[in-house]
């Protein structure tokens, strides 16, 4: 969709830099990228990711030039940033609240594109990129976790690397090659110091392939139909910015709130005791934003089967544009799969409330014992698969879709977009 | 015909290899056996360092445990635990009938013969480390409840239960607990590793 571009250079000064480096041309197209006019504020989550990215990135490099990555000395040093130096006490729960915010964002965004059809043709590849970045958000997040090097810090370590362990043959060697020791300690925290720090700028990388992407393809909207004509699409600025920067103020207060009056509401309390490999905290569970995939990892009572079915759960995501067989794009025309849809997203849920809880623990009181959060983490996951295999592409096949309206300004001005 | 035409756009003559195409794999070849070359250390390098390596020893002095009773060494950054188990334990252990574990082994399996060549079944060296995903069991007091259904260890992360001779009975873990590679050095002096 990269249309004409619209730039006309003023002064002599422009002209001059516009010959030689058409850098300002760029920013002007950039911003001025044909957007669908009906774009409601499910859609602001993109600006808000981007920010989130930004703060991240800026209070990480903040943060390193106090954090030290020692098995002694880290923990320490986490404190000393919150108690003595100047502005830690702010810098280091807007890093830690951050990360989650920015887990926050990123489903809404991701439950945006599943409901609006957002992966479809042609924009699978769009939605393939976007799936790689939150596998590297995952893994820096894990990263980040282990570095203030608490209770949780370090089982949570031990419990995810030990997953490669579990691997036929080569499970151990690669274990010990990944830890660089016989378990986790010092060369550990310094590699995982190393590589946090480095994914962040890969990610940023991926976020640029996928901005290509979708100013190449044109953003999707709520009613799934392209735009046809001129009176379909508003430029991006000043229609969205201002939208995005009202959405944005909105995530703003929410993340205040949780820096400013609950920054250990998303944490745990255990990682407020120094790491100590000789005793288990009582009940180990990774941060809220790994619950779900933590519950499909638990459901099964076989190792190499709950790792597999974890990492397929991820996995499956990056075959969804072919898995859902449907022409329609959004849910909106969709009358029965969208309540699969619905379903699927209270499933998540529910998966999240399971890895929150010990797996022997009654969930639901029941019949004659009750429910464990064992079982129903297993309906769930069952449900989850589900949803992807064979559910969509059936779906695909037999629903009637309700009638698509002929075009977006059509569908704006009926009242229907 | 001019000069150019004989060869084509690969620059050989009349379909056959021509020094370029032969300087054009040298070089691939070349650069690919360097690449790897370099790959290797900056691959290894990730590997356990030699002053880590060094540090996989340890003596362990069983007489410092009473009946009853267990003790947590630090080895190689994982616990050892010696347990010294009481009667009933040891007969709890032996009832087992082997066949039906998911990792069939006898307690007498377990041990080491000391250097009078005599298994002592009360003191049970092991790996604290669960093999599920790597967590401390616990039990150290061998109460019944909650320390596992079967009196030995219970991994609080995933519900794993071990028996009193360190055995996986229920849980999701798929072998026994451990023993790591030890030697009687005097009657009651152990060395690990």
């Amino acid at each position: 969709m990269s249309g004409h571009s619209t730039y006309e250079p003023k002064y002599a000064a422009e002209r001059w830099l516009d010959k030689r480096l058409p850098i300002v041309r760029f920013g002007v197209d950039f911003m001025g990228f044909p957007s669908p006019r009906n774009l409601n504020y499910w859609y602001a989550f993109g600006g808000i990711l981007t920010l989130c990215l930004m703060a991240q990135i800026i209070t990480g490099i903040i943060l390193a030039m106090h954090y030290t990555p020692d098995v002694d000395l880290a923990f320490d040093s986490i404190q000393r940033i919150k108690r003595d130096v100047p502005f830690g006490w702010l810098l280091q729960p807007m890093h830690a609240v951050g990360a989650s915010m920015f887990f926050l964002a990123v489903y809404i965004h991701m439950f945006r594109g599943m409901f609006y059809g957002s992966y479809k043709n042609p924009r699978e590849l769009l939605w393939i990129i976007g799936c790689l970045i939150y596998l590297a958000m995952m893994a820096t997040g894990f990263l980040g976790y282990t570095l203030p090097w608490g209770q949780m810090s370090f089982w949570g370590a031990t419990v995810i690397t030990g997953f490669f362990g579990a691997i036929p043959v080569v499970g151990e060697s690669l274990q010990q090659w990944l830890l660089g020791g016989y378990s986790i300690g010092n060369p550990t925290l310094q590699r995982f110091f190393s590589l946090h720090y480095l994914l962040p700028f890969i990610i940023c990388a991926l976020v640029g392939l996928h901005v290509w992407a979708v100013h190449h393809v044109g953003q999707n909207n709520p009613i799934g139909i392209e735009p046809k004509s001129k009176s379909d699409t508003l430029p991006f600025h000043p229609f969205y910015t201002m939208k995005d920067a009202f959405a944005i103020a909105v995530f703003l207060l929410i993340f205040a709130l949780f820096v400013f009056y609950l920054p250990d509401a998303l944490g745990h309390a255990d990682n407020y005791q120094r790491a100590n490999p000789l005793v288990t905290p009582p009940h180990i569970v990774p941060e809220w934003y790994f619950l779900p995939f933590y519950a499909i990892l638990r459901a099964v009572p076989d190792k190499l089967m709950g790792i597999m079915l974890m990492f397929g759960a991820i996995g499956v995501l990056f075959v969804l544009p072919w898995l859902d067989t449907a022409k329609v794009r959004s849910m909106r025309f969709r009358p029965i799969t969208r309540w699969f849809f619905i379903i699927f997203l209270v499933m998540g849920f529910i998966l999240g409330w399971c890895g929150a809880n010990s797996p022997d623990d009654i969930a639901i009181p029941i019949g004659e014992h009750g429910m464990s959060f064992k079982w129903l983490s297993r309906i769930a996951t069952l449900y989850y698969f589900a949803y992807f295999f064979p559910i969509l592409p059936i779906m695909g096949w037999i629903e009637k879709t309700k009638p698509l309206p002929e075009s977006i300004t059509k569908a704006v001005l009926s009242g229907d977009a | 015909m001019s000069d150019t035409d004989k060869f084509d756009e690969h620059g050989s003559e009349n379909g056959e290899p021509s020094r370029r195409d032969f300087i054009y794999i040298a070089t691939a070849a070349t650069a690919a056996v360097g690449a790897g070359a370099f790959a290797w250390p900056l691959v290894t390098q990730m590997s356990a360092a030699a002053d880590t390596r060094a540090a996989g020893s340890i003596e362990i002095d069983l007489a410092k445990v009473s009946e009853g009773q267990q003790i947590k060494v630090l080895w190689r950054g994982k616990p050892v635990f010696v347990r010294y188990r009481t009667q009933e334990e040891i007969d709890a252990a032996d009832a087992v009938d082997v066949a039906n574990l998911r990792d069939p082994q006898s307690d007498d399996d377990r041990f080491v013969p000391n250097l009078s060549g005599v298994i002592d079944k009360r003191l049970l060296v092991m790996v604290g480390v669960c093999t599920h995903f790597g967590c401390i069991p616990v039990g150290e007091q061998g109460k019944i409840d909650p320390m596992g259904a079967f009196g030995g260890w219970y991994c609080p992360c995933h519900g794993s239960h071990y028996d009193t001779s360190g055995r996986i009975r229920q849980g999701p873990a798929p072998t026994n607990l451990p023993i790591p590679e030890y030697t009687y050095i005097s009657d009651t002096v152990i060395k690990v590793g």
